[in-house]
């Protein structure tokens, strides 16, 4: 069984590589929704949308900091994991380069709403300084990527916790999905802002949904690895923090 | 298991993740803004971006930045562990 466990990731991987290498080749896209790529009336409605979150995860924030000052170190290792991995553009199966988002961690620690924070600081600098991504379109991707990425990652992370209870396979799939899902979110988001002529938003979903999703799926494994690799280090150190966490924080739940 | 060796096999499976593509797959491998916009504009030929990025950069100075930013993000993580090894080593030899 152990042997098992400690091949499997190897040989998903390279499964999974050989079937979309025979299905694979069509451009794919970046993740975030480029300056200007969005009528004002959209981008003003996903920044209307995002700033109610915005708000709540800065009163989360600063309710975590007043009642467990230590965890400060925690948080802002959360918000540099995001950094971290939001700057690897990785190439992937489909032919092009895209890159993981890193909110998963975060969000296992101390819930969704305070990634709405750190997730947007990432998705600021990258916007004011790597014209990637875009201040018009900033709150169409702070939504996808630091809103409803980390509620799915929350909710897998739940699902998994009450059904198997285990707490690695669980943060593996929280990364994972909180990855894909903020793909698909902004799929969701171009489609509505450019349903296609003939087939309208579905058509367009399909379309921008079948490359971003296939794009990124062997890197929201990798995402979902590296989340389960930083946690590991967390545990080998079993430090207060982390009993803190669990006892105290919306995220992880006994370890 | 010793979770160095755990953690050195979840390394090398993001390398092979990141690695076999470009190996087995035969493509430009670029980053793929450009591409966001023939989509777009393949289904509304007329759009016309309103609004552009404040910033032109040169390509060097684009992927300074990015190393940047996830030096940035790398240096506080290793902060944060070496501050929690500490911690756990005091609190062991205590």
């Amino acid at each position: 069984m152990k042997k098992v466990r400690k091949i499997a990731p190897l040989l998903l991987t390279f499964a999974l590589t050989i079937y979309l290498y025979l299905n694979a080749s069509e451009s794919a896209y970046a993740m975030h929704i480029m300056e200007g790529f969005l009528s004002p009336g959209w981008s003003l409605f996903w920044w209307a949308v995002f700033l109610p979150f915005f708000v709540l995860g800065l009163r989360a924030l600063v309710k975590i900091t007043k009642e467990n000052p230590e965890l400060k170190l925690m948080i802002g290792m959360a918000g540099a994991f995001t950094f971290v991995l939001s700057a690897l553009k990785l190439p992937s199966v489909t032919g092009s380069s895209s890159h993981p988002t890193g909110v998963g961690l975060g969000t296992v620690m101390f819930g969704p709403l305070p990634m709405s924070v750190l997730g947007s600081i990432v998705l600021l600098f990258q916007a004011l300084l790597l014209a990637h991504g875009g201040l018009t379109t900033l709150g169409a991707n702070a939504f996808s990527m630091a809103v409803a990425g980390p509620f799915v990652g929350y909710f897998m992370y739940k699902l998994l916790m009450n059904t198997t209870g285990q707490q690695k396979i669980a943060i593996f799939a929280a990364a994972m999905f909180a990855d894909l899902s903020t793909y698909v979110v902004t799929s969701l988001q171009l489609s509505l802002a450019f349903p296609s002529e003939t087939g309208g938003i579905l058509a367009s979903f399909a379309k921008f949904g079948s490359i971003f999703a296939l794009t990124q799926i062997p890197l929201a494994i990798s995402e979902g690895l590296l989340t389960v690799l930083v946690w590991n280090w967390l545990q080998k150190y079993n430090t207060e923090e982390l009993s803190l966490l669990n006892r105290k924080m919306k995220g992880a739940i006994r370890s | 298991m010793k979770i160095g060796m755990k953690n050195a096999l979840l390394l090398l499976a993001v390398i092979l993740l990141a690695l076999l593509p470009l190996l087995l797959i035969n493509a430009e491998f670029g980053g793929a803004d450009g591409a966001a916009e023939e989509a777009i504009l393949e289904i509304d030929p007329t759009y016309e971006p309103w609004f552009n990025a404040l910033t032109e950069l040169p390509s060097e100075t684009e992927s300074m930045l990015f190393a940047l930013q996830a030096a940035l993000g790398a240096g506080v993580v290793g902060y944060t562990f070496g501050r929690l090894k500490g911690k756990s080593t005091q609190a062991k030899t205590q």
